[in-house]
């Protein structure tokens, strides 16, 4: 694993992750949310798992971020207007920071290298996932039918 | 020098708390799935995290949870948006501060 990577990586994803909370334009901040994905994505590639980077890639920003942005036009007579902002947020997710990072720098086990494991391969995934949970990967698929069906249902217009 | 699991935790961490920020500070509902989004791939970024640095496992269970929590995640947007949508018919605004109809 390499350092230098990782701390590109990290910030540039950082960066895009503020720049998603605090841009004022809805717009840019979708797009940096996309950006930021793309960053959590390398962070897998980066530790071995390129199956879900992948997945993350389609998936977020395939899917999510195309919603996101499609919400924002279909609702645009409201978005050029600023909404204010709430500063007692901020002090609770500074507060909630300060707290992970205690807790994870006191923690003396978690100073370990990376082990040498042979490479995942889709193969192992696929296998796992037909076998040992064939039941969970049957209730996701009803999930998602049920959570599209539902999100129709909520757009579809009202009968007057 | 090579990452230890520990910076991967501050960065997961760092990446949590800027959703927290973007889900409890602003009053646009859109910012705050944007943010929920955000907590959520930090979420998964600790399991593969911890399942990369905990040693061989058969099956790879960190990366499975990781990827229906994908999915579920997926999934949330989608309702998620689509009551966005579905609201701003009613209140003409999209500011979660304005939808009090049942504000005692």
């Amino acid at each position: 694993m390499n350092g230098a990577a990782f701390i590109v990586i990290a910030i540039s994803t950082l960066a895009a992750a503020l720049a998603a909370a605090t841009l004022r334009k809805l717009m840019h901040a979708a797009l940096s949310f996309a950006v930021a994905l793309v960053g959590v994505a390398a962070f897998f590639f980066l530790l071995g798992a390129e199956f879900v980077g992948l997945a993350l890639v389609f998936i977020y920003i395939g899917a999510v971020a195309v919603l996101i942005v499609f919400t924002i036009l279909l609702t645009r007579r409201d978005t050029g207007k600023d909404h204010g902002f709430n500063w007692a947020g901020a002090i609770i997710a500074v507060a909630v920071f300060g707290g992970l990072m205690w807790a994870i720098l006191k923690t003396q086990s978690l100073v370990i290298v990376a082990p040498h494991t042979p490479a995942l391969t889709v193969k192992r995934i696929g296998v796992a996932l037909m076998t040992t949970y064939v039941w969970p990967l049957q209730c996701v698929g009803l999930l998602l039918t049920a959570a599209l069906i539902g999100a129709l249902i909520l757009v579809l217009e009202e009968k007057q | 020098m090579t990452p230890t699991l520990q910076v991967f935790l501050l960065v997961s961490a760092a990446l949590f708390s800027i959703g927290l920020l973007a889900a409890l500070s602003r009053r646009h509902a859109i910012f705050i799935l944007i943010g929920i989004e955000m907590m959520l791939a930090a979420a998964n970024l600790n399991f593969i995290a911890f399942w990369r640095f905990g040693g061989e496992h058969q099956p790879p269970i960190g990366v499975i949870i990781a990827l229906f929590s994908i999915a579920i995640a997926a999934a949330e947007a989608a309702v998620g948006l689509a009551m966005v949508i579905a609201v701003y018919r009613h209140y003409r605004t999209t500011n979660v501060d304005q939808f009090d109809r049942l504000h005692g």
